[in-house]
């Protein structure tokens, strides 16, 4: 299990490590001269010379890479280009809502897509089944934005004209501000977010409980005289949760970089967002602590998933 | 009466192909103590009727009856079946790896079924009890080995692990579907070992099915022979074996390789099964009989009394008189080693 660990986390650096090469190439791949643009349009060479030096744009790549990989290494990210605010206070001040957004929402969509797969799995072809199917498929099939926007619509636009304003437009409220506030700000969200994924997580039960209710093991389960309620739960949904735990390691990994279309259409100032609008403005610095984190959360989660396989499945957690 | 009595038992299900008839007039009786061995090859329907029988079939059209100690089992409720399972019949399973859940150690699953039929066992007293159910069935060091997985165990040891938990409720009947079948020859003895030293120990009855007619040999008592989902013939051990009436039963012992034949040709039931979706008329077995006249092609056979002997019943048109079975016997297998004989002298012209 330490071997295995070790083995995953080793990887883990190898990958990152390519990346911050992939980022760093994103300098030199960008189309415009940032030390030109900053310096403004009437600007002198010398100016811009002047600029350039103080970026460290004028020092050799090989350089430039070797300070920008210690300096992150140091938690420093560079400032950002247009107001000089250190990048890790811009995505220190974006993470807290990208988590509000995405923990609380993947634990709905977890919970629902297990919950509808489960149900729909032991009565497959039923009406109830198939009424599931449809009502995963209508969210998953409906793209992210359509549903926020649907979603404000009815249940603030129409609610508010009609007298009942409970929820808000949009916008965010730290949860240290009032942990209602927070939750009232955040319930649209989250159900944009979990609607469309736990459709996914639905049909992924559904499919690995059909599995494994084939199994001998569930034959000799009954065969035992055990309660139907404990030859699905203990039984054929705990061998069928392990795939869906992966996925949901993965899955968790990338929605922390930040979920971009949720972020907008609710306007909140998440790393999604905040991505959005350094790449509008090239702020590359910006950009690639972004990258940077959104990669690193990725690869920490399927690490974390793999473990998680490990802890789930006795046969991989002693070979 | 006897502890297990089956009557007419019909399983049919309803497939996109048509409509599957698995097993078709199945009738048995299992005495306290003995062993029933239920033969034929895949697709006979054995196992489906067991598992109909303890309600472990799903989806199917079942009728006929299955009284076991003056309960019925056909249609009982899902509760009374849930006493019975595992508690009075206990079953174990062809492939002992994935018969076991891969997730949770052996000791665990066993405590699980003590636990599920008695309330007031306490945790330690249910976990003593496996652990000496486990080495009653030959597992060594089996206080150190209760909560490994049961990947961690040969094939052999998971399916004694199987048998532990089976019997861990000294049940009536013990169902043991195809036990042997994915081991080792070497490993095969000795698990039925196993089962008979239980057998004896706690009087339990067992029905076992089998296509082997060895473990056949070895273990039972009464042997019901089927095909295409009925009973081809029902007899004694020593009967199927020595004084056969069903041309069926008669071809899967001459099936057997014979040990000192060594370089013989073996052989085979020329054909395969019919399809359960749409049986022909008359006998299912007509096809790839050696003896089939004109009725056989006609009419199905009824189960019926052959040699004069009321605990010897055989599905076949054939003479029940000994003598006259014995004749035509000896002119087909004649006919056959003239035909033989022509063949070798084709492959050699």
């Amino acid at each position: 299990m330490l071997r295995f660990l070790v083995r995953r986390l080793a990887l883990g650096v190898v990958v990152m490590w390519l990346i911050t090469m992939a980022v760093f190439a994103l300098f030199f791949i960008a189309p415009n001269d940032v030390a030109r643009t900053l310096a403004g349009r009437q600007a002198t060479p010398e100016v811009v010379a002047l600029i350039s030096h103080r970026l460290g744009l004028d020092q050799p790549i090989w350089k430039q890479y070797l300070d920008f990989v210690g300096k992150a290494l140091h938690g420093d990210l560079g400032f950002d280009y247009y107001h000089g605010v250190p990048v890790t206070e811009i995505m220190s001040a974006a993470l807290p809502v990208t988590l509000s957004l995405v923990i609380p929402g993947a634990i709905i969509w977890l919970v629902l897509g297990v919950f509808n797969g489960v149900v729909s799995s032991i009565r497959p072809r039923s009406l109830l089944d198939r009424g599931l199917t449809v009502f995963a498929l209508f969210f998953y099939s409906m793209p992210t934005f359509l549903l926020g926007l649907l979603l404000l619509y009815f249940l603030y636009f129409r609610l508010t004209l009609a007298g009942v304003a409970v929820f808000p437009a949009g916008g965010y409220v730290p949860l240290g501000d009032g942990v209602y506030d927070w939750f009232i700000h955040m319930v649209l969200p989250w159900f944009t977010l979990a609607l469309v994924s736990a459709a996914t997580y639905t049909r992924l039960t559904r499919a690995s409980m059909l599995d494994v209710l084939g199994e001998d093991y569930v034959r000799t389960a009954r065969s035992k005289g055990l309660g139907e309620r404990r030859v699905v739960l203990r039984h054929a949904l705990r061998a069928a949760l392990t795939p869906v735990v992966t996925q949901f390691g993965i899955d968790v990994g990338v929605v922390l970089g930040g979920v971009v279309v949720t972020e907008t259409v609710f306007s909140l100032p998440g790393l999604g967002k905040t991505a959005i609008d350094a790449i509008n403005q090239q702020d590359l610095p910006v950009i690639i602590g972004i990258v940077l984190f959104a990669s690193a959360a990725v690869v920490v989660a399927n690490i974390v998933a793999d473990a998680v396989y490990a802890v789930l499945d006795p046969r991989v957690r002693l070979h | 009466m006897a502890l297990l009595e089956v009557r007419d038992l019909r399983v049919a299900f309803n497939t996109p192909d048509g409509v599957v008839q698995a097993v078709r007039g199945l009738s048995f009786d299992v005495e306290r103590g003995s062993t029933l061995a239920i033969v034929g090859e895949s697709g006979s329907g054995k196992s489906v009727s067991t598992q109909t029988i303890t309600g472990l079939t799903r989806g199917a059209r079942i009728s006929g009856s299955a009284t076991f100690d003056g309960i019925e089992l056909i249609g009982a409720s899902a509760k009374v079946l849930r006493g019975i399972r595992g508690k009075r019949i206990g079953m174990i399973f062809q492939d002992p790896l994935s018969s076991l859940h891969p997730y949770y150690p052996v000791g665990w699953q066993i405590v699980e079924m003590i636990r599920a039929h008695d309330h007031h066992v306490s945790k330690d007293a249910a976990r003593q009890h496996a652990a000496h159910l486990l080495s009653l069935v030959g597992i060594p060091r089996a206080e150190s080995r209760i909560d490994d997985y049961p990947h961690q165990f040969s094939g052999g040891m998971r399916q004694r692990v199987m048998i532990a938990m089976a019997m861990s409720l000294e049940p009536d009947l013990l169902i043991a579907d195809e036990p042997t079948t994915a081991l080792d020859v070497t490993v095969q003895a000795q698990v039925l070992d196993v089962m008979r030293n239980l057998q004896e120990q706690y009087g339990t009855a067992i029905i076992l099915i089998t296509h082997d007619l060895g473990v056949v040999a070895e273990m039972s008592d009464e042997v019901v022979v089927m095909y295409a989902g009925a009973v081809m013939e029902k007899a004694a051990r020593r009967t199927i074996f020595y004084d056969n009436h069903h041309p069926y039963t008669e071809g899967l012992l001459a099936s057997l390789p014979a040990q000192g034949d060594i370089g013989a040709r073996l052989t085979p039931i020329a054909g395969a099964p019919p399809s359960l979706i749409s049986l022909p008329r008359g006998c299912p077995f007509a096809p790839r009989c050696r003896y089939a006249f004109d009725r056989c092609w006609q009419e199905t056979p009824p189960l019926a009394e052959v040699y004069d002997d009321p605990d010897h019943l055989s599905a076949c048109w054939l003479s029940s008189n000994r003598e006259v079975r014995h004749l035509d016997r000896q002119q087909a297998d004649e006919t056959n080693a003239t035909s033989a004989v022509s063949e070798s002298e084709e492959w050699s012209a």
